[in-house]
């Protein structure tokens, strides 16, 4: 193999300008892939870490029919008490969630005495919040990152158009699941920066006095937001925790609770799909230019040495060696190819990530992109490059080793 | 016992509607050490027979027998294997390979054909190349050296896997009077040295008279068998 090596290394230096401009070619493909991919692979990343570590948690159980409805937000759609405690119990049990919160969600009137307007707000139990959506006491712009009873977090967009200022007293009204009208009195004690998606301009206040505001006896909650320990496993997660849910059913016999993870609660999942649906293409682009080049590359080189190949067959060579020898070829083309634009790809990382990439996304302004090329995406674009290099001098390889020596030493 | 026997030997050539017979019933036999010579005109199916005797061809009807195989029995894979164990080949036009240096295109046969311990290897060709004068020149490439020096590099991979014949299809025709006569000489050299059998056409009269043996060739028909030192044989 060392020599079919050393042989196919010589041919490709035999025509450098040649293989010269295959290898750039390939190499410009690896590098324009690896850096998309790294861009929008971070980006995707990022803005879906955003939007489950600070709001929605990875996974949300809430009683069946509430989501369909989740724009009301229905307090008839509560799940039953015990209902809720066995949900407790089991996503105790599973090894696979970090944390869980529960949350009452709702809306009501938001006064501060002179103004008032519409407010949604998320009753939670700050401790158990903050385990399951991290990046939530990040968003407090100013104020206290710790929620206290008799405190409220305003979303900074209505804390603007109000005046609203750390410490001023309002008042939230609500209507109850019977219709009546209770309302609560609050310090704002944090500001919250807006986040893109569901729940991102919503305010928070301890589940205690959302209890209190709504009049509810008994602790009742809207939704469970579950964060699990390892995210790659969402899918496996989600299907584990639907069928330790389908003992849970109402007197009707049907399941009580229904599970969602981030992906069918926020829009931003199909931006993500198109995101991967992109990448698909370029790297269906990048197959096309290696195929080509290579084929064409290959030929080339077939074509030229017809006679030697006469030779070698003539001396005894067999058709597999042949064979060998130019496939050998275009794997060393492909390997080239493929280690150089993972270097240059990775150099242009480290550069874009020295130099700074900002964007902004939604009401979430100057996000500095931390780029990064996953060792599995540089595996898996060198492998397809290598993989199709072989690919693409197989045909011509094969025309090299079929041919009769006889006919081959006659070309002219 | 004859290294090569051939029997009835024809060879037909299809060129559209019209068949074309380069080789028309040729018998004879070689022994094992002979020093043979195919000679004729151009078109006198020198070539022809050479490619047939080589296993690059087959012919359309005959027998040939190679060193005791029915080499016409033999499919692609098993010719060139075949050719690889038993064969060696010089080439009007020397044929080295162009990316590898005088030691290499030696080295070829036992290395990509044999594969061929590397001690032994190395040996092997280190020995051919004194043998054939051009141990100095073993790290050129052959666009390096001259024609002569090519024919003799040649001659040293024709010789490498000890073949118990070699073909030589008119090997001095691109070569100087003086190169061509020393390319024979090394030729018979390494016959009397290794007892391999060499068979070689041409139509230069200057070397014609080398050979031991000498098959006059003409349409396609086997027209004389002279050995030297013998009378004629029509």
């Amino acid at each position: 193999m060392g020599n079919i090596f050393k042989i196919a290394v010589r041919n490709l230096l035999r025509y450098k300008r040649r293989t010269l401009l295959t290898i750039s070619l390939i190499t410009i493909g690896v590098v324009f892939v690896l850096v998309f991919i790294s861009i929008t692979g971070s980006f995707k990343s990022m803005i879906i870490g955003q939007i489950t570590d600070s709001m929605l948690g990875h996974v949300q159980v809430h009683r069946r029919g509430y989501v369909a409805s989740i724009d009301n937000l229905p307090l008839n759609l509560n799940p039953p008490a015990p209902a809720v405690r066995k949900l407790e119990n089991i996503l105790r049990d599973l090894p696979e969630v970090e944390a869980y919160s529960p949350r009452i969600k709702f809306g009501g009137m938001f006064s501060n005495f002179t103004e008032t307007t519409n407010i949604r707000l998320n009753g939670v139990y700050p401790e158990q919040e903050f385990r399951t959506v991290p990046l939530l006491p990040a968003r407090i712009k100013t104020g206290s990152k710790n929620l206290k009873k008799g405190e409220i977090w305003v979303p900074e967009l209505l804390a603007r158009g109000m005046g609203l200022k750390i410490g001023d007293p309002v008042v939230v009204v609500a209507t109850n699941k019977d219709g009546s009208v209770n309302g609560k009195q609050f310090i704002v004690s944090g500001i919250l920066e807006s986040a893109t998606g569901p729940g991102g301009r919503d305010g928070y206040i301890h589940l205690q006095d959302a209890l209190e505001v709504l009049r509810l006896p008994e602790i009742e909650i809207g939704e469970m937001a579950i964060r699990i320990r390892n995210f790659n496993k969402l899918t496996e997660f989600t299907q584990k925790l639907e069928e330790s849910l389908t003992k849970q059913v109402n007197p009707q016999g049907q399941p009580i609770f229904e599970v969602h993870s981030w992906e069918q609660l926020s829009p931003f999942y199909n931006i993500a799909r198109m995101i991967e649906v992109m990448t698909f293409f370029i790297k269906l682009m990048l197959i096309a230019v290696v195929l080509i080049s290579i084929m064409n590359v290959m030929i080339m080189a077939v074509y030229e040495r017809i006679r030697e190949i006469g030779t070698i067959a003539a001396i005894g060579t067999l058709p597999g060696k042949i064979l060998s020898l130019f496939v050998m070829e275009g794997f060393c083309l492909g390997v080239i190819g493929a280690v150089t634009g993972s270097l240059i790809g990775l150099i242009i990382v480290l550069i874009l990530n020295f130099v700074g990439l900002r964007f902004d996304f939604g009401m979430q302004k100057d996000l500095v992109l931390a780029a990064t090329i996953a060792f599995r995406d540089l595996i898996v674009t060198s492998g397809i490059v290598i993989l199709v290099a072989v690919i693409a001098s197989l045909q011509p390889a094969l025309k090299a080793s079929r041919m009769e020596p006889i006919k081959a030493l006659r070309h002219v | 016992m004859s290294l090569v026997l051939a029997e009835n030997l024809t060879k037909d050539y299809h060129t559209g509607e019209v068949v074309v017979r380069a080789l028309k019933g040729l018998s004879f036999g070689i022994e094992p050490g002979s020093f043979v010579s195919f000679v004729g005109p151009s078109g006198s199916g020198k070539t022809t027979l050479l490619n047939l005797i080589g296993c690059l061809d087959k012919p359309t009807e005959g027998t040939l027998i190679i060193a005791g195989t029915n080499v016409l029995s033999l499919d692609r894979k098993a010719s060139a294997s075949f050719r690889g164990r038993h064969l060696g080949f010089i080439f009007q036009d020397f044929n080295l390979i162009p990316v590898l240096t005088v030691f290499e295109n030696i080295e070829y046969p036992l290395l990509m054909v044999q594969s061929m311990p590397a001690r032994e290897r190395k040996d092997r060709v280190m020995s051919l190349l004194r043998a054939v004068g051009m141990a100095e020149q073993k790290g050129k490439y052959p666009d390096q050296i001259s024609g002569g020096q090519k024919q003799r590099v040649a001659v040293a991979r024709a010789l490498v896997t000890d073949p118990e014949l070699v073909l030589a299809d008119e090997p001095t025709a691109n070569l100087d009077s003086k190169t061509a006569y020393t390319v024979i000489e090394l030729m018979k050299k390494m016959r009397d040295e290794r007892k391999t059998t060499f068979i070689f056409s041409t139509h230069d009269p200057r070397i014609v008279g080398e050979a031991e043996i000498i098959y006059s060739l003409a349409d396609g028909e086997l027209k004389g068998r002279q050995v030297k030192g013998a009378e004629n044989h029509g």
